[in-house]
């Protein structure tokens, strides 16, 4: 097990070379530069800018300076955020979008799973019906339609909650984000649940089950739910990858100060540190996560071994 | 006599959104108590559909009719918890597939306890003494140490032991086996049944066998129900059915053993394939220092194959046969030489043998997967003329799929469905024309019968062997089905992991058998009895 763990850990070193490799060059060859503002600066200011951040140097010495300085653990300085290195950025941010993230998902869970194994137990009911019609609005409807709204329903005119701000992580700032994070996630758990759930109870050993004597209660919790949770497994290791790097479009609505935001104010910035910064960030952690995911499923399924 | 089920009237229908289809017409039989009566049919005759019903497993759209009355009680009136005391207590159920049948995400100790725990209250402790115990008695080695096993550690035969073990916990009066031995080598396949007569005499319990094979009912059944097309066609005891069969069907059934030899080539005819010192390796773990784990599946054998011939190749599955001659059509790569019409193959790459592809060509086992959904019969047979004779027009494309279908007695005109459209007999024959099509001097054969009715296969062996005869064809006749072989094959050889146990002429092989393996398989599929 060990093993197969640092094997894995080694073969995430390319991924992430060639990942880091072509963002950094994909975002030089992007027009513009960290300097361009709406006021032009003097030349000489911005050679002198230029200079201090070594982007007078050619591209290759920039790449092989950044690849010495990340191997140091350094992501560099932030171009826009002045006396904040990209560390500081992402150890600030990503706390917090880790928090809203994290129970975004814990929601998504707790709610999606129960929803998916009732619509497939109750297949072409009413029920089975209206909790497919609910997944596919969830899917359907983006979530920057869904946040305003929650805001205003609940934090403007009903008044319940706040409509925005961090307020340290204090519990009422955190429902509505995390719920109109959730939202989606819900939907998908819910219906990828649903199908493998109904794939999985028509399997030959569920009928052995049912031939035991068993009922309908210990057939699903005993025997098909484990085997059934397999594909939302796989999916949920990009998906907390995705989700707790923060969404840009929840924490800007909300006034999160997470790092998702970074993502874009980065890339429209032209803020190569930031963006290279949390581009690295994000790739070792689905790499990370997947590894994880794997794991979890030899947990899961005894025939899944990854001893030598 | 009060049978211990009887039952009387029993129609099945589903509904479907196309209308109601009926599954099982009017059928009534009884099973007395500590008998055995087999309930025999093909494909789609309704046999399963019956013993679903009894356990009622079937979906919710499935409609009973009639009455099913087991041990006085109604079984299709009983409340869902009602029968769920039946299930796994009295009524145990064992089914075709012992590879999909047993949950793969627990231990099989905990499988079999479960049933004990549920019906019989036992504790831990007590359902573990009781385990063991039932290990014991289907026959699986070291019960201590597999009882903590997961399924897939497990052989085919072995898990079917397990299903057993699960279905006797509670000893029941009535065992429902569904094709229990279908899946399985013949060598296990008589163990399984051996298995269940002896455990039958000793627990006295009913035992109701589903199955297609009537050479195995013959030797296991007390009684025997025919069913066709959801009908009850012919019942009675074995014997007599069996001697003095009243339904145009049944009669049908017994005959349907392949019979007649295949006419033996001329002492003189040339030599098509010959194959020297065969030995594939695969790969089981790659190892990034040292060298990789391999595995034997091919070890060291030679063959020569006259034109016009046919050899033979059995053994159980693991034995490398269809390893072997994938081989000798290089699907896969090998060691040693293979020389086809004195061309020797071993040297060239695929782009080298496209050429040679149109005269050796392959039929495979299974008709449902091996041709593709998304194209028209006419498409799928007039692709390798398209690859291999790219010179003939599209009429001249269209009458060569003409002929290759009239070759295999199907109709030109369906050349325009797709191959759902067809049943697997006919499925086959698609794929046999396929490759004739092409006018093939080499058909490597690889089970092209197995997964068909026995009825079927008579006329798909009966088939091949015209084609032969018209083509001066080849054969290499891939089989695990001996009665098959011995009607299609000049020579036999009899392989074991890997290695040729024993080869010869058909006649040989069958009459004077000179190795234990080669003896226990041929007394496995109860030919000489049959036959």
């Amino acid at each position: 097990m060990l093993s197969y763990i640092l094997k894995r850990l080694a073969f995430a070193i390319p991924t992430l070379l060639i990942v880091i490799t072509i963002s950094f060059f994909l975002m030089r060859v992007a027009p513009g530069g960290p300097f361009d503002g709406e006021r032009q600066l003097p030349p000489e200011i911005e050679a002198n800018l230029e200079a201090v951040y070594h982007l007078d140097e050619p591209l290759p010495m920039q790449y092989l300076r950044y690849m010495n300085n990340l191997v140091h653990g350094d992501f560099g300085p932030s171009f826009k955020y002045k006396d904040f290195s990209v560390t500081e950025l992402i150890m600030q941010g990503f706390p917090v979008s880790l928090e809203i993230g994290g129970l975004a998902i814990a929601l998504a869970l707790l709610i999606g799973l129960p929803l998916g194994v009732i619509a497939a137990l109750k297949r072409n009911s009413a029920a089975d019906y209206f909790v497919m019609s609910l997944a596919l609005g969830g899917i359907a409807v983006p979530n920057f339609v869904i946040a305003p709204i929650m805001a205003l329903v609940f934090g403007v005119l009903l008044g319940w909650l706040p409509a925005g701000g961090w307020n340290g992580g204090a519990w009422p700032n955190l429902v509505l984000p995390v719920v109109a994070l959730s939202i989606q996630q819900i939907a998908y758990i819910a219906r990828m649940m649903r199908a493998s759930m109904i794939e999985t109870l028509g399997s030959h050993f569920i009928r052995t089950a049912r031939a035991k004597g068993l009922n309908e209660m210990q057939v699903v919790m005993r025997h098909a739910l484990r085997p059934a949770m397999l594909p939302v497994v796989s999916y949920l290791g990009p998906a907390i990858a995705g989700i707790v790097t923060g969404s840009v479009v929840i924490e800007q609505i909300f006034g999160i100060p997470g790092i998702g935001r970074y993502f874009v104010q980065g890339a429209l910035n032209r803020d190569y540190t930031l963006v290279m910064g949390t581009v690295v960030f994000y790739g070792a952690l689905i790499v990370l996560m997947n590894l994880l995911v794997d794991l979890l499923y030899s947990v899961l399924d005894p025939q899944i071994r990854y001893d030598d | 006599m009060s049978a211990l089920l009887d039952i009387s009237h029993l129609t099945v229908s589903f509904d479907l959104p196309t209308g109601a289809v009926e599954a099982v017409k009017d059928v009534s039989f009884q099973v007395p108590a500590g008998e055995t009566v087999a309930l025999v049919g093909e494909s789609g005759s309704g046999k399963s559909v019956t013993s679903t019903a009894i356990m009622r497993l079937l979906p919710d759209l499935a409609r009973i009719e009639g009455e099913i009355r087991f041990d006085g009680q109604v079984l299709n009136r009983l409340s869902p918890k009602a029968i769920r005391r039946l299930r796994g207590n009295d009524i145990g159920m064992i089914f075709q597939e012992p590879m999909t049948s047993l949950n793969p995400m627990h231990r099989i100790g905990r499988q079999i306890g479960e049933v004990l725990r549920r019906h019989k209250g036992m504790n831990g402790d007590q359902a573990r003494t009781r385990v063991l115990e039932l290990l014991t008695q289907v026959g699986i080695p070291e019960p201590e140490r597999r009882i903590q096993s997961y399924p897939h550690e497990l052989s085919g035969g072995q898990r079917q032991r397990v299903m057993i073990a699960m279905a006797l916990a509670c000893d029941p009066k009535l065992l429902i086996a569904d094709e229990p031995t279908t899946a399985l080598d013949v060598t296990v396949q008589a163990q399984i049944l051996q298995l269940l007569k002896s455990l039958q005499q000793r627990y006295g319990m009913a035992i109701l066998f589903i199955t297609h094979d009537l050479t195995l009912v013959r030797h296991f059944a007390d009684r025997v129900c025919v069913m066709q097309h959801g009908h009850l066609v012919e019942s009675g005891l074995t014997r007599e059915v069996f001697d003095a069969p009243q339904h145009a069907y049944t009669r049908m059934l017994l005959a349907a053993e392949p019979k007649g030899r295949k006419v033996p080539v001329n002492e003189d005819s040339p030599l098509v394939l010959d194959a020297r010192d065969i030995r594939v390796r695969f790969t089981t773990k790659r190892r990034m220092f040292g060298p990789d784990d391999t595995f034997e599946a091919v070890r060291g054998i030679s063959l020569k194959v006259k034109r016009g011939q046919t050899v033979g190749i059995v053994g159980e599955s693991g034995s490398g046969k269809s390893t072997l001659g994938r081989a000798l059509l290089r699907l896969l790569p090998s060691e040693g030489t293979i020389a086809f019409d004195q061309q020797a193959l071993e040297g060239l790459d695929q782009k080298a043998l496209r050429p040679l592809r149109s005269r050796l060509q392959v039929v495979f086992q299974d008709p449902f997967g091996s041709l593709s959904p998304r194209m028209t019969v006419g498409e799928i047979i007039s692709e390798g003329l398209r690859v291999h004779h790219p010179e003939l027009s599209r009429r001249e494309r269209d009458a060569r799929v003409v002929e290759a279908l009239k070759d295999v007695s199907l109709d030109p005109a369906m050349r325009a469905r797709y191959p759902h459209e067809f049943s697997g007999g006919q499925r086959q024959r698609i794929a046999i024309a396929r490759a004739v099509v092409l006018k093939p001097e080499f058909l490597l054969l690889d089970e092209p019968t197995s997964a068909l009715d026995r009825s079927v296969q008579v006329t798909v062996v009966e088939l091949l062997r015209d084609l032969q005869q018209k083509y001066d064809m080849t054969y290499l006749f891939i089989s695990h089905d001996l009665a098959v072989v011995r009607a299609m094959s000049d020579t036999v050889l009899v392989m074991k992991n890997g290695e040729v146990v024993e080869s010869g002429t058909t006649e040989a092989i069958f009459d004077h058998p000179s190795m234990p393996y080669t003896q226990a398989l041929i007394e496995a599929s109860f030919l000489n009895r049959a036959a």
